[in-house]
């Protein structure tokens, strides 16, 4: 037998570090011939320097991260691509008992929906100012999130603002749980099964999702480091290919239930596996004795959930400017984009016959239903990706929506 | 043996791990410098810098609240300027070494380069050495769990089968040669076995 190639990887705790360990662990990198090694990691920022100075070839990261890399944020200089996506979806903003009640006191009727508890919350924090009351402080992991930008948008969006309103502190995602029980914040927005974990403490209700504020939208990618994926193509191309068949192993519901118990093992995420259930079945309990089903929670492959969207990543920049964390120019917008690389995608995916994408860019926020478009090869729909507040993101009028949210 | 810093840096170290801490506080004094402050609980993190002004923070990689402090420190007004980590973005060998052994250090930026490589190789070394040691009593605890084995297994040898401790011990040894398994594991096997079988 060929010997394996050797391929090491870090990721968080998190449900969405799910299709790198399923291809491990089901055996689709090896089928690959790769040896995937699997590094468990404490924080964003060890991520981002052990992929700095060679320690993973590939990571479980937050899909600005590749972006902040391009754009020269990071303290040290390494060029880092996302080849792909890690799936869509997968997170929730989580209150504290004391909030949420005066949320439902404020008309918030519990059904997840991001504009009714958007007003709700506006309503509180109007009322806290007039009480000269102390600002409402959320947690989220990092600047350069998709929970924060999420956050800021949905407060944004509901007449909140992220910066004068309320306070927004960064903290590790085990502890938040812990933080919110003991009222060092009021609420959260993080990944599963950081908000599961918090109702079955009792520690606080799921307010709304991420698939409410913006369906189908964009969460965690593969990171690679930019050297060695230049080096090591066709290793990486084999591990797309092991990623994509994990996604399509792991979004059959019959799979939901192993997957979980795999990613609760010890050596991954150390947890009780009906935590992990919720997220990946999007039957979430959302407050103690309280289950609902949300659709599109998690989505690991329909929808082409893979597939590194450009416009996702100028997206990302277009928030990373709103809210101060770079200067807009056309220069850094390229910068942004490129970072992603649906070219790569397509060429590692092109030899599975599956349908990909022929666009790297896309409006984002029009299909208010499933909709064909045009792949390489087969059929395949995307969408409903709206918004919450009904706009939409063309990234070919990345000026003009900037220029929208000052 | 050591020289004097010619203005005094403030250092600070942030490590959960007490031992850990004290061993990088015992070298950065021996090394001269003499405001090094100590932090373990990272709630305090805010008062200490406002209060210690670093120039240098020393922090290991082991700490889930990485990402906090970094955020903390690009908006603190102790902080002022941005902050530049590791030693030098050239340096690449010294910064593979920090992250290599676990540790790595935020620098005011500004702060010239030789004035901060001697703080930083002493950390890793130091870092190094407390793995090392870290590593020899899990080993020298493993040894004690694998000889606690070994002795059970020749005790039910000894019992079961009326052998002296010695033709104990070699037949668990020729059993590990034959099936080319480690005599830790056959005394593991066996006690197991013996234990399924005890009424």
């Amino acid at each position: 037998m060929a010997r394996l190639t050797q391929v090491t990887a870090g990721f968080l705790p998190l449900l969405d570090s799910l299709l790198l360990v399923v291809a491990r662990e089901r055996g689709f990198a090896e089928a690959e011939g790769l040896d995937l090694q699997l590094v468990r990691e404490t924080s964003w920022a060890n991520i981002r320097d052990r992929i700095a100075v060679g320690h993973f070839d590939v990571a479980h990261m937050l899909a600005p991260m590749p972006i902040a890399a391009a754009l020269g944020l990071n303290p040290l200089p390494c060029p880092v691509i996302a080849p792909m996506a890690l799936g869509l979806g997968g997170n929730a903003v989580t209150v504290g008992a004391s909030l949420w009640q005066a949320m439902a006191e404020a008309g918030a009727p519990g059904d997840l929906s991001a504009a009714a508890a958007g007003a709700a919350l506006r309503a509180v924090v109007r009322a806290r100012e007039a009480a000269k009351a102390n600002k409402l402080r959320f947690g989220v992991v990092h600047p350069h999130s998709g929970h924060n930008y999420e956050l800021r948008y949905w407060l944004m969006s509901s007449g909140v603002h992220p910066d004068r309103d309320v306070d927004i502190v960064i903290l590790p995602p085990p502890i938040l749980p812990d933080a919110l029980s003991r009222g060092t914040i009021d609420g959260y927005c993080v990944g599963e099964p950081w908000n599961s974990v918090a109702v079955v403490q009792g520690a606080g209700r799921i307010a709304t999702v991420k698939a409410a504020i913006w369906r189908s939208s964009p969460e965690k990618v593969l990171g690679v480091r930019g050297a060695w994926a230049e080096s090591e193509g066709e290793s990486l191309a084999a591990l797309l290919r092991a990623l994509y068949r994990a996604a399509h192993w792991c979004a059959d519901p019959v799979h939901h239930e192993a997957a979980a118990e795999i990613l609760a093992a010890p050596t991954y995420l150390d947890l009780d596996p009906a935590l992990l259930l919720a997220g990946l079945s999007g039957r979430l309990s959302i407050a103690p004795g309280e289950a609902r089903m949300v659709e599109d929670f998690f989505i690991p492959e329909a929808r082409a959930a893979t597939f590194p969207w450009q416009s996702h990543a100028l997206w990302f920049y277009s928030q990373m400017v709103r809210w101060g964390h770079v200067t807009h120019t056309a220069n850094n917008a390229a910068l942004a984009a490129a970072s992603y690389r649906p070219d790569l995608y397509r060429a590692a995916i092109a030899p599975l016959g599956a349908p990909v994408p022929g666009a790297n860019a896309k409006v984002e926020g029009a299909l208010a239903r499933p909709t064909p478009v045009g792949v390489t090869k087969g059929s395949l729909a995307l969408g409903p990706d709206g918004f919450f507040d009904g706009e939409i993101f063309d990234p070919d009028h990345l000026d003009a929506y900037i220029s929208r949210q000052k | 043996m050591t020289a004097m810093p010619h203005a005094e840096l403030s250092i600070l170290v942030i490590d959960e791990n007490r031992i850990r801490a004290s061993i990088i506080e015992d070298g950065l004094r021996e090394a001269g410098h003499d405001h090094v402050t100590v932090l373990h609980d990272i709630n305090d993190v805010a008062r200490t810098v406002e209060a210690r002004r670093p120039d240098v923070i020393v922090i290991d990689l082991e700490n889930p609240n990485r990402d906090r402090l970094e955020h903390f420190f690009s908006l603190s007004r102790a902080v002022q300027r941005p902050i530049a980590m590791f030693v030098d973005r050239s340096d690449a060998s010294s910064i593979e070494a920090a992250v290599a052994a676990g540790v790595s250090a935020y620098v005011v930026d500004g702060l010239r380069k030789e004035r901060v490589k001697p703080i930083l190789d002493m950390a890793v070394s130091r870092f190094n050495a407390f793995s090392r040691l870290r590593r020899e009593l899990e080993e020298a605890k493993g040894a004690l769990e694998e000889r606690r084995l070994v002795d059970q297994a020749k005790g039910i040898l000894m019992r079961s089968r009326n052998l002296s401790e010695a033709d104990a011990y070699a037949l668990l040894r020729k059993t590990a040669m034959n099936q080319n398994r480690k005599i830790v594991d056959i005394a593991q096997s066996l006690i197991t076995a013996a234990g399924l079988l005890e009424p």
